[in-house]
């Protein structure tokens, strides 16, 4: 198996720079999920390590080896487009044979190969099918087994699951996972669905504007996002913008405009510094009435909108001129009622101070 | 109503104007140009007529019939194999390689023929073929001294003239075959280890072939039948079964006869399709 290197990688269409000096290392057998906004360059680094674009600075190597200029065929890739792009005059069989086939693989043992690929995937006994013949699931495994088959050194899924539907896409959430551990590809998903890259990755990368804002595992990227963007594009948060009113041992307080304060754990920062702090809505406790004596990480506010959506409620609270999104578990309690006061209240550790 | 009624309804009265018009102008007068092809006498002859099979008889034993036959579907294979040959490489640039603004300028240029009336698109290759004319002009500059070339009232004049006014058929057809097959499909292809030419040979090439097909049906079956183009392009040399059956009618005014051979004519046409059949359908239901 192999570790995928990306050292500089820029690509620019006209004045548009879809990749603008990205730097990322992929680890022999990890799953890598590309998360970012649409036209965030996430793509163009997928089809570039494909090689379906040619990058104009910078360059990729797999194991060491510099791919850059290495033509699509000859780079032992293996990809999972968007809408499968199964050929439909094949069947089954023959759409997971195509790539042992243009390798001249003896007949014996691309039958071998064929069956073990879609043992792999469970669709033995679908061989004679057409495409057409086949549910999406079903399509997106042929897909899986025919770029495996070929025993590439990296799979690359391009927004794998997006065609299909919530069970189905949970369902081969789990199934992907598998196949990958069992075979332990390096593998490089791009996708715009946050949960998922969440679900799935062993580590994730950020793009916006053709750059990684941030890598890292899940659980970091989450709790720890680097800026503004991170923050809110990964999950929802809420950002303070405050002013340090003192420093104390490795914490700091924070002024926000509402006139409470939060502390923020010490991160280097100067009294009197303006600074952003994101805080997740599902870490923040919401309690009835507004009475409560002033405290530290806590503020008083009043629901303008409780949304409930079956194992959650959100809520929107205003406090001062600014509002607060809080998620809170459907537990048995009545919902809070709109435009009743509320108490929120959270943990230092909550609190996260971001580049804006 | 129920629904399944007001469908059938509804099926009728929105195909019923065309099966009706078609029932009209092609069905009935081709049941006439039967009937007419089994009688002894022109209707415009004031004797009556009866019955014959003396037409069908003529065409095989009078020997000249044979090789105007072969003559016109030889043609229909060349004039099918050149527009293939140059319409399938023009349809998939257009389709696969040229995007946006240039598409429509291109495609405006080959459709523009068809704006112009066939007549004068022949006689204008009269021009281009004759000998002093623009081809035997352009080579006489390029290479002074060489033998003059008199392209016209010839074999490959017919087929020029052909191939250029069906070309367009071809260029569409295949254009919208090349145009629904997803990039994707290529891409796969490439990203499995195959070459770009392979791709096309094992990808684009068995997807596109159901264009192909109707684009050769559409081609074979009027220059099979064509009278204008070898009159004008081909003289006396390029005389085609269409020429001596559209002569049965306007010149010797002989329309038992003609309408024998038109029916011989479409009897060929189907034969051949019935020999191609199985192989088209296998090809066709691959893609």
């Amino acid at each position: 198996m192999s570790e995928v290197a990306v050292k500089g990688a820029v690509k620019r269409y006209g004045s548009i720079a879809a990749l603008d000096g990205v730097d990322l290392t992929f680890a022999d057998g990890e799953f890598f999920g590309l998360l970012g906004p649409s036209g965030s360059g996430k793509t163009t680094l997928l089809r570039s390590i494909a090689g379906f674009i040619e990058l104009d600075a910078g360059e990729i190597r797999i194991d060491g080896t510099d791919i850059s200029r290495i033509p699509v065929h000859q780079r032992n890739i293996g990809m999972v487009f968007q809408n499968y792009a199964l050929f439909p005059h094949m069947s089954v069989a023959e759409n997971v044979a195509f790539g042992l086939d243009v390798r001249n693989v003896p007949a014996s043992e691309i039958r071998e190969r064929v069956g073990e690929s879609l043992d792999l995937v469970r669709l033995t006994g679908l061989e004679a099918r057409r495409p057409k013949q086949l549910s999406g699931g079903q399509q997106q495994r042929v897909a899986l087994a025919r770029a495996l088959v070929t025993r590439p050194k990296v799979l690359l899924l391009d927004e794998p699951l997006s065609a299909l539907d919530k069970h189905l896409r949970q369902e081969m959430q789990v199934e992907l996972r598998r196949i990958q551990r069992q075979i332990g590809i390096t593998t490089i998903f791009v996708t715009h669905d946050q949960e998922e890259a969440l679900t799935l990755s062993d580590r994730v990368a950020i793009f916006n504007k053709g750059q990684v804002v941030q890598a890292g595992a899940p659980r970091t990227v989450y709790q720890w996002p680097v800026n503004r963007f991170a923050a809110g594009f990964l999950g929802e948060a809420n950002f303070l913008e405050g002013k340090v009113v003192g420093v104390l041992g490795h914490e700091a307080r924070v002024a926000i405009p509402d006139g409470s304060e939060i502390v923020v754990t010490h991160q280097g920062i100067a009294n009197g510094a303006n600074v952003l702090v994101a805080l997740r809505p599902e870490k923040i406790s919401i309690e009835p009435g507004g009475s409560q004596a002033p405290r530290l990480n806590r503020v008083i506010g009043r629901v303008q909108a409780a949304i409930f959506s079956g194992s959650s409620l959100t809520y929107r609270v205003s406090v001062g001129d600014r509002l607060f999104v809080v998620f809170e578990q459907n537990k048995n309690r009545a919902p809070l009622v709109e435009q009743s006061a509320v108490t929120l209240e959270w943990e230092t550790a909550d609190n996260v101070v971001v580049q804006p | 109503m129920t629904p399944t009624t007001r469908t059938r309804w509804a099926i009728l009265t929105l195909t019923g104007p065309a099966y009706l018009w078609l029932a009209c102008t092609i069905f009935l007068p081709l049941l006439a140009m039967l009937a007419l092809s089994f009688l002894d006498k022109s209707p415009l002859v004031p004797k009556p007529a009866s019955f014959t099979l003396d037409n069908y008889g003529a065409y095989f034993s009078k020997g000249f019939y044979w090789p105007l036959t072969l003559w016109s579907i030889q043609l229909g294979f060349w004039v099918t194999f050149f527009c293939l040959l140059i319409g399938y490489p023009a349809a998939y640039a257009l389709a696969k390689r040229i995007k946006g603004r240039w598409r429509e300028a291109i495609f405006l240029l080959i459709v523009l023929p068809f704006w112009s009336n066939a007549l004068v698109r022949i006689f204008s290759w009269t021009m281009v073929l004759r000998s002093n004319g623009i081809v035997d002009m352009s080579v006489q500059a390029m290479f002074p001294g060489a033998p003059s070339i008199d392209l016209l009232y010839s074999y490959p004049a017919v087929i020029i003239g052909l191939t250029h006014s069906y070309l367009p058929y071809m260029i569409l057809t295949c254009y919208i075959a090349l145009q629904a097959i997803d990039d994707s499909l290529m891409e796969a292809g490439r990203s499995l280890g195959a070459t770009a030419f392979t791709t096309f040979r094992r990808v684009v090439l068995p997807l596109s072939l159901p264009g192909i097909i109707s684009g050769a049906a559409l081609i074979f079956v009027p220059v099979i039948g064509s009278f204008m183009e070898p009159r004008i392009l081909g003289g006396t040399k390029g005389a085609t079964l269409g020429m001596n059956i559209e002569e049965q009618f306007t010149v010797t005014a002989n329309w038992p006869l003609g309408s024998a051979l038109s029916f011989i004519l479409l009897a060929i046409v189907l034969i051949i399709f019935g020999i191609l059949y199985p192989f088209l359908r296998k090809q066709g239901g691959e893609a």
